[in-house]
């Protein structure tokens, strides 16, 4: 018992010295931490970012307004001190509107990357460990489902399902995590012919255990970096299925459904749809060069394909 | 050689019949149907009957479906519209053509910007031109299509008014009428489209030109810009060109929403309200010429991959 448990912690050393050239896997992190920190982009990205986070979580207590007050005597009012932002076409302030326009889109982003990186990443690994016949038809399969495009997928989901948090978070989930599958399993490819992996084998580990211990542990860089493009990617789609009517329901703020609505009158009160706007593209913008600047940082060249 | 292609040739078709095979069944399996979209709350009793069995909506699934095919197959039908109640190949047709010219001249000012583009930034690596590119290429790439086109509406449509800030001809206007409405559009388009392809190019050309060939060519003393051009490029682009293909697919739900954005006459409008209607032949049919841009355009890839690699060429001649 000891004996295996002792076999097992020398192959999870070796393995992680694979992904880690010799280093404790605590002092990989501070590396990646201080490379981070060593380039502006990425401080000034992860600042803005933080601060979506923080606006997000707290915005119900912060907003000055009631965001859904309508008020028929204040319409269309440019910014002023009493509203930073202005006024919409339906007299209710924009400022507190924008602060809660990202909560919807950042719970259901978040629930669904981790959902898609969950199961795309289990698939791929498992497929990229069995090989063989299996993993031939998954592959074929996750190509045509690849070859639908994406909005047309999630339309006809959502606009016959209903368009709730849930059904948003589970058909992303689902479909982000379709081509998380190529992801893991590509990256997985590179150590199973590896000696750890064949010594776990004639060990005659479990699968499972093969996926856990061996094989996890050294595709998790790839990964990390994948589900953070993977979110940026997911706000993207989320933003744009609010904006076409099918994402949030009309009385929760959007910043998507905002700009959607307020864009007809945007020659006459621009600052409606402009805030929003800017909110939306800068925590986009500030998850992107996040996960580039953390990508750069683990020693992964990340130009590929958002499919 | 000739088996390659023809190996693809059929993981094509396999592909498209299980596009449609999935397409299918999803709509199948949701709850409603056309006939409860389009009656409302009226769809209940002798007008829901009547409704579905104009639309022979009795008949089973499979059946539905194979006749479906069969048309498809034997003489390019691609079905009749539920709820238009017109033919889909007329309905698709001048709008498909709307999206080509759209999607086409955005290609060819975008894959050709986005090439020298790329080039330009791996040739200036770390200094000011590579990080200004590079960085422009993120805004532009994860801007969502509908905020850049409604700046780009703010600023060219309502400030300057040099453009028409959405489509207002139809979708069977001739081409001279509809061109001075697809600026902008086209221009949100290829921004993206530059972004995405840019960046493959510029990783794949730093990878090239730190290579051993590379290298030799330097040695031998060749000319700077022959190297980059006559060397470099070409094996650049072989990686590139499989990418960006890839990303068309993810180009095309773009398309739809810059069509939706300025109300342009195209395939995305019309998915978008075939979807709204649950018009299931008329979403199948689009379903269908979309993943075939998509399938066609890999496929394409393919072929010149096989052009660019000098390996193959050798092999083959």
């Amino acid at each position: 018992m000891t004996d295996s448990a002792a076999i097992e912690n020398t192959a999870l050393a070796a393995s992680q010295s694979q992904s880690t050239q010799g280093r404790t896997p605590q002092k990989r992190s501070v590396q990646v931490w201080r490379s981070m920190r060593r380039s502006p982009a990425a401080m000034i990205a992860l600042s803005i970012l933080a601060l979506h986070l923080i606006i997000a979580l707290l915005a119900p207590w912060i907003s000055p307004w009631d965001w859904t007050l309508q008020n028929g005597y204040n319409m269309l009012q440019p910014p002023s001190a009493a509203h930073w932002f202005g006024t919409d076409n339906m007299g209710r302030d924009v400022f507190s509107r924008t602060l809660m326009g990202g909560r919807e889109a950042l719970k259901v982003t978040l629930l669904g990357t981790l959902l898609a990186m969950l199961w795309g990443s289990l698939t791929g690994i498992t497929l990229g460990l069995l090989g063989g016949r299996i993993d031939e038809w998954v592959m074929r399969a996750v190509d045509a489902l690849l070859a639908i495009p994406w909005l047309l997928f999630l339309l006809l989901i959502i606009s016959t399902i209903g368009q709730s948090g849930l059904t948003l978070v589970l058909t992303l989930g689902f479909f982000y995590g379709i081509a998380v599958i190529r992801v893991a399993r590509g990256a997985t490819l590179d150590f199973v012919a590896r000696d750890f992996v064949m010594a776990a084998r004639v060990r005659g580990e479990s699968n499972w255990t093969i996926v856990r211990q061996e094989l996890l542990p050294n595709v998790l860089d790839s990964l990390l970096v994948e589900g953070a493009m993977r979110w940026a990617w997911m706000l993207l789609a989320f933003s744009s299925l609010s904006f076409l009517g099918f994402g949030v329901v009309p009385p929760t703020p959007d910043w998507g459904l905002m700009i959607a609505d307020t864009r007809g009158i945007m020659s006459i009160a621009p600052w409606a749809t402009l805030f929003p706007a800017l909110a939306l593209s800068s925590l986009i913008i500030s998850i992107n060069l996040s996960a580039d600047a953390f990508g750069k940082a683990m020693g992964l060249d990340r130009a590929k394909a958002p499919v | 050689m000739l088996k390659l292609i023809l190996n693809r040739l059929v993981l094509a078709v396999l592909t498209l019949v299980a596009v449609c095979t999935l397409v299918f069944s999803v709509t199948e399996a949701l709850p409603g149907d056309v006939c409860t979209a389009f009656l409302g709350r009226n769809a209940q009793g002798v007008r829901l009957e009547n409704c579905r069995a104009d639309r022979e909506l009795h008949k089973p699934a499979i059946e539905r479906f194979a006749d479906w095919g069969y048309g498809v197959v034997s003489q390019g039908d691609l079905g009749r519209s539920l709820k238009r109640n017109k033919s889909i190949n007329k309905l698709v047709g001048n709008r498909m053509r709307n999206t080509l010219v759209l999607a086409t001249t955005a290609a060819l000012i975008g894959i050709p910007l986005a090439i020298f583009l790329g080039v330009l930034a791996a040739l200036r690596r770390d200094k000011a031109t590579d990080v200004g590119i590079s960085t422009g290429s993120i805004f532009a790439m994860t801007l969502p299509e509908f905020v850049s086109a409604t700046l780009l509406i703010y600023i060219f449509a309502i400030q300057l008014k040099w453009f028409p800030a959405v489509t207002t001809v139809r979708h069977n206007a001739p081409l001279e009428d509809l061109l001075p409405n697809i600026v902008l559009p086209v221009a949100v388009l290829a921004l993206v489209m530059t972004a995405h392809i840019l960046r493959m190019v510029r990783s794949s050309m730093i990878d090239v030109m730190a290579s051993d060939f590379v290298q030799m060519a330097r040695l031998k003393g060749v000319p700077y810009w022959q190297i980059v051009f006559r060397h470099a490029l070409p094996s650049a682009m072989l990686p590139a060109v499989n990418i960006i293909a890839l990303t068309i697919a993810w180009l095309l739900g773009g398309v739809v929403i810059i069509e939706q954005v300025f109300n342009y006459p195209g395939i995305g409008t019309l998915m978008i309200s075939a979807i709204y209607d649950r018009d299931l032949p008329l979403v199948q049919a689009i379903a269908l010429v979309l993943a075939a841009i998509y399938v066609g355009v890999n496929l394409l890839a393919d072929l010149t991959s096989l052009a660019l690699n000098p390996r193959l060429r050798t092999a083959r001649g």
